[in-house]
């Protein structure tokens, strides 16, 4: 299932809930924030998410994922509000029998998650400055 | 002319300088609603990476707006 959170990831109680007799194991994706971007040093994020919406599409991902790419679990959660460096930002665990399934699933969630779901992410950088990531990009083409 | 609750959110927020205002305005599209918010805040953001929804339901630019409607608009995403 998706979720959203306000509050530091609890991974190992989300790779448990996707524990399955059935699994022979779990492909698990990670999103951190990073010190860098675009070459700026960034010093925190915050994520402005528009749950009602979000919490809906983000379910609509996982079971395109679960169509294209049987598994028998998984578990998204992403963050929001602000991140210091090395938080993580989102998590996603699909397990399967066999690992093909799990890591296509796997890549499909957070790339959909990613381009498809109502949240923004804005970089306050070490100089003070800070900006919506995307937008200006968006702007110029 | 209709009665439309325009919701903004991120960038288009900090364009307008509130999250929320209920507007009348002559529009029978989304992308009127975007466009006639977008002249009212000065934004110049493409239609292009936007995202749109009606009543808490993804629409297109082309979906028609009904009077009382409330129309979300989403700047260019970026998740994870």
């Amino acid at each position: 299932m998706f979720g959203v959170s306000n509050e530091r990831i609890d991974v190992e109680q989300l790779r448990e809930e996707i524990k399955n007799p059935g699994s022979g194991g779990v492909c698990v994706f990670e999103g951190w924030v990073r010190n860098q971007n675009e070459g700026r040093t960034v010093k925190r994020l915050e994520y402005e998410v528009y749950e009602p919406l979000a919490i809906l599409e983000g379910e609509k991902v996982i079971a395109e994922a679960m169509q294209q790419f049987p598994f028998l679990e998984a578990n998204c959660v992403h963050r929001s509000g602000l991140l210091e460096i090395g938080d993580c930002a989102v998590w996603v665990g699909v397990s399967s029998p066999h690992r093909d399934e799990a890591f296509k699933a796997c890549r499909f969630i957070i790339d959909e998650i990613k381009s498809r779901l109502p949240i923004w992410k804005k970089e306050h950088y070490v100089d003070g400055d800070s900006g919506w990531v995307n937008c200006e990009r968006c702007a110029n083409v | 002319m209709k009665i439309i609750t325009v919701r903004y959110f991120a960038m288009f927020r900090e364009y307008a300088g509130l999250a929320e205002e209920t507007l009348e305005l002559d529009a029978a599209t989304a992308l009127d609603v975007f466009k006639l918010t977008q002249n009212r805040h000065g934004s110049t953001e493409p239609t292009g990476h936007c995202k749109v929804a009606i009543n808490d339901e993804m629409a297109d630019w082309s979906s028609t707006i009904s009077d009382g409607d409330t129309v979300l608009l989403f700047p260019p995403v970026a998740g994870g």
